[in-house]
């Protein structure tokens, strides 16, 4: 009996981590797998590192918000629980973190008079989404070479490797390999997923791995000055805004797991119950 | 096992009352204490596992409908909304995704045991195509269902499917023209669709009901495989409630904790990362597939050549199963007692899993990386096209030749008189006289 549940499980095992096996074959073809770069928030226990989103917070704002916008983003969401300017003391009302009262306030966004209708600009409150750099993806592309920067809302989760893919693009650019043919706007990095075979002009076996992405490498060493004192160091500013945008694509991430332990618990007590039920009813039947 | 008789006997002045005018508890008592072979393995209790997956597709679908907008450039918001800002929104959201996985992966294994049993023969040929019926709809309502996110891959993978329709000689271009509702997948594509994808489960719950009435009409099949005779009914059976409640409990306890490690702590593994890029008609994915559970057609349909012919064989090979009641000509029914066909099966489950493996990859892709091998008509000899014609070749011998040709050959195993003979002796130890004649038995 026991061995039927097993075989029948294992089964059922079996067909996901074919289904998983076969994943990674739909990864776009000849990009370096990521970095093996390891995150808090990894694994069915992890946890986001606050003062590593609040740095990443800062390296987003400084940097990649000149071009990329947040459109599923508002400031309310960086004061919620889990979030880079998290404080229990406001629980009831993340809305009246100061931080983020005052983050917000640093922008001004598009209104209408209440009174006349005619459009104003006023300070953004908690509840306003964080402003896009363009009004519209035409402008954006106009000034980009053509090629709209993308939202990063849900970034971690719109590509394979998620944080490791963002921290991977951004400390991995190189200078291209002699013959290499890099076009105007386009810049070699061997993480970004493309095929290379046309720009390609030395032996055709060994066509590099990699693509040609529109955005020039966004970050250097000392660019962000971080508040907390951490060595601003390429790296260091990748991992943070890649953990921020990991936060962003996937907030309620903590709950979730957290939910999952106390799941797993109850439906394995709940499963031993059952079983315990199931061999004394059946207990003096032969089968 | 119908025709049992009814044992309820109502105690309240109340159930009198009822029972005379509509008989409805008389009618769940019968359906609870329903005679059932006694010798069920855990493979039978995925009936019961994939009627939870109904209810819990259609509860999390109902709420999620409370939140979603069923606009083009709306619904991918709305669907973050949902992860984001909704009450355990995302516990919903991610129970539904990858609910339709749970849904599969137990509908496979509910047929693959249909089909090692010999369940869909007769008397039982209606529960198997009833089945089949429920298998399509299944699908329908997942892709329907995979569409509204309106993500990279929802949009693409309606075009290329809403495409094959078009492939139809004569017709297919105004049948696609009529689905889409204009020239092109659009918003009012994704509008019909949330409106398909709302109704059709209430079909399948309707299926569903049929499914079970020609179930208890034809009775349970069981692992030996034999019809239980009459005078063997207190024998063999057992009543329903409590013994298979509390055994398919456990088991749709086990299923459940297979399902809370990927709604918790993976839910996307099974889906697809450009899923979570808003849909652009103007980009396309660098490669378009459908999920997992799809992948073995999806591999059937790009190993022909014609769009068309590709169409038919897709479709060819699910139509298949509504004759499968016919084109096996076995007296036995359960494969434990046919030492070759067995064999057969086996290697069909195996085949079934590389057609997924194919599915997923490019098709042009070298099967063996580095090795280079020589052109057969369009396609390299050591690539995934290759491999899946081979394996689609399969698939279909499998049921239109293997089947009907071995079940005359094959000489089974002795199959036990009675379920208690096998459970009291052993397996193996079956005198002579009990060699089947499964005419007899029916």
């Amino acid at each position: 009996m026991k061995l039927s549940v097993v075989k029948t499980l294992a089964s059922g095992v079996a067909a996901l981590a074919l289904v998983g096996a076969a994943a990674p074959a739909l990864a776009s073809g000849g990009a370096e797998h990521p970095k093996e770069v390891p995150f808090s928030f990894e694994g069915p226990l992890g946890k986001f590192d606050q003062a590593q989103l609040q740095r990443g917070y800062k390296v987003y704002r400084e940097v990649c918000s000149a071009c990329h916008s947040m459109n599923l983003m508002s400031f309310r969401n960086l004061g919620q629980e889990t979030g880079p300017f998290w404080d229990p003391k406001f629980k009831h009302n993340p809305n009246d973190n100061p931080y983020v009262k005052a983050i917000a306030a640093e922008y001004e966004v598009d209104d209408i008079d209440s009174e006349t209708g005619e459009p104003i600009k006023r300070k953004a409150t908690p509840a306003d989404r964080f402003p896009s750099p363009y009004p519209n993806a035409t402008a954006a592309a106009a000034a980009n070479g053509g090629a709209a920067p993308p939202d990063l809302s849900v970034m971690a989760k719109a590509r394979h490797g998620g944080a490791r893919y963002i921290y991977s693009i951004l400390t991995g650019y190189v200078n291209p390999p002699a013959g290499l043919h890099v076009g105007n706007n386009q810049h070699y990095n061997p993480y970004f997923p493309g095929d290379l075979t046309s720009a390609w002009h030395g032996d055709h076996k060994h066509t590099p791995k990699g693509g040609f992405i529109a955005m020039p490498q966004p970050l250097t060493a000392g660019q962000v000055t971080f508040d907390d004192g951490t060595k601003s160091t390429l790296e260091q500013q990748a991992k943070d805004v890649s953990a921020f945008i990991a936060w962003a694509s996937d907030p309620k991430a903590t709950e979730r797991k957290q939910t999952g332990v106390a799941v797993m618990i109850f439906l394995a007590l709940f499963a031993g119950l059952t079983y315990a039920s199931y061999r004394r009813i059946w207990r003096g039947i032969a089968h | 096992m119908s025709e049992h008789e009814s044992t309820y006997v109502p105690k309240t002045g109340f159930e009198r009352w009822l029972d005379t005018r509509l008989p409805i508890i008389r009618f769940a008592a019968d359906y609870a204490t329903i005679p059932t072979p006694k010798n069920l393995n855990y493979w039978w209790t995925f009936g019961g596992i994939l009627a939870l997956c109904l209810v819990i597709q259609i509860v999390t679908g109902i709420v999620l409908v409370m939140h979603y907008t069923p606009n083009a450039d709306l619904a991918f918001a709305s669907v973050e909304h949902i992860m984001r800002d909704v009450r355990h929104g995302w516990m919903i959201r991610y129970i539904h995704s990858n609910g339709a996985s749970m849904f599969f992966l137990a509908v496979y294994i509910h047929m693959l045991r249909g089909l090692y049993y010999g369940s869909y023969k007769a008397p039982r040929e209606m529960i198997w195509i009833l089945g089949v019926v429920l298998f399509l709809l299944m699908m329908a309502t997942a892709f329907l269902g995979y569409v509204l996110p309106w993500g990279q891959m929802s949009f693409h993978g309606a075009v290329v499917i809403t495409n094959l329709i078009g492939s139809i000689p004569i017709v297919g271009e105004s049948i696609t023209t009529w689905l889409w509702g204009g020239f092109a997948v659009d918003n009012p594509t994704l509008n019909r669709f949330f409106s398909l994808h709302y109704l059709l489960p209430f079909v399948i719950a309707g299926v569903v009901v049929l499914h079970l009435w020609a179930l208890h009409a034809a009775g349970q099949n069981n692992p030996v495989g034999i019809l239980i005779p009459q005078e063997q009914r207190s024998r063999d059976t057992v009543p329903f409630h409590p013994y298979y409640t509390v055994k398919d409990g456990f088991a749709i306890i086990l299923f459940l904790m297979l399902f809370a490690v990927f709604v918790f702590f993976n839910p996307n593994a099974l889906g697809h990362a450009d899923n979570y890029i808003p849909a652009n008609p103007l980009v396309t994915p660098a490669h378009i597939v459908p999920e997992w559970y799809l992948l073995p057609f999806y591999a059937m349909l790009r190993a022909v050549p014609d769009k068309f012919l590709g169409v038919l064989v897709m479709f060819g090979s699910i139509g298949l199963l509504f004759v499968l009641p016919w084109l096996d000509t076995s007296k036995v029914r359960s494969m434990r007692y046919r030492p070759a066909m067995r064999w057969f099966f086996f290697i069909f489950v195996l085949v079934a899993f590389m057609l997924g493996w194919c599915g997923a990859k490019a098709p042009t892709d070298q099967l063996i990386p580095g090795i280079e091998t020589f052109q057969l008509f369009d396609g390299d000899l050591n690539s995934y096209l290759w491999l899946s014609r081979l394996l689609t070749l399969y698939y279909f011998a499998f049921f239109l030749i293997i089947m009907p040709w071995v079940g005359l050959r094959e000489t089974p195993l002795p199959v036990p008189e009675s379920i208690s003979s096998p459970v009291l002796s052993g397996h193996g130890s079956v005198p002579t006289g009990a060699v089947a004649d499964a005419e007899k038995k029916g």
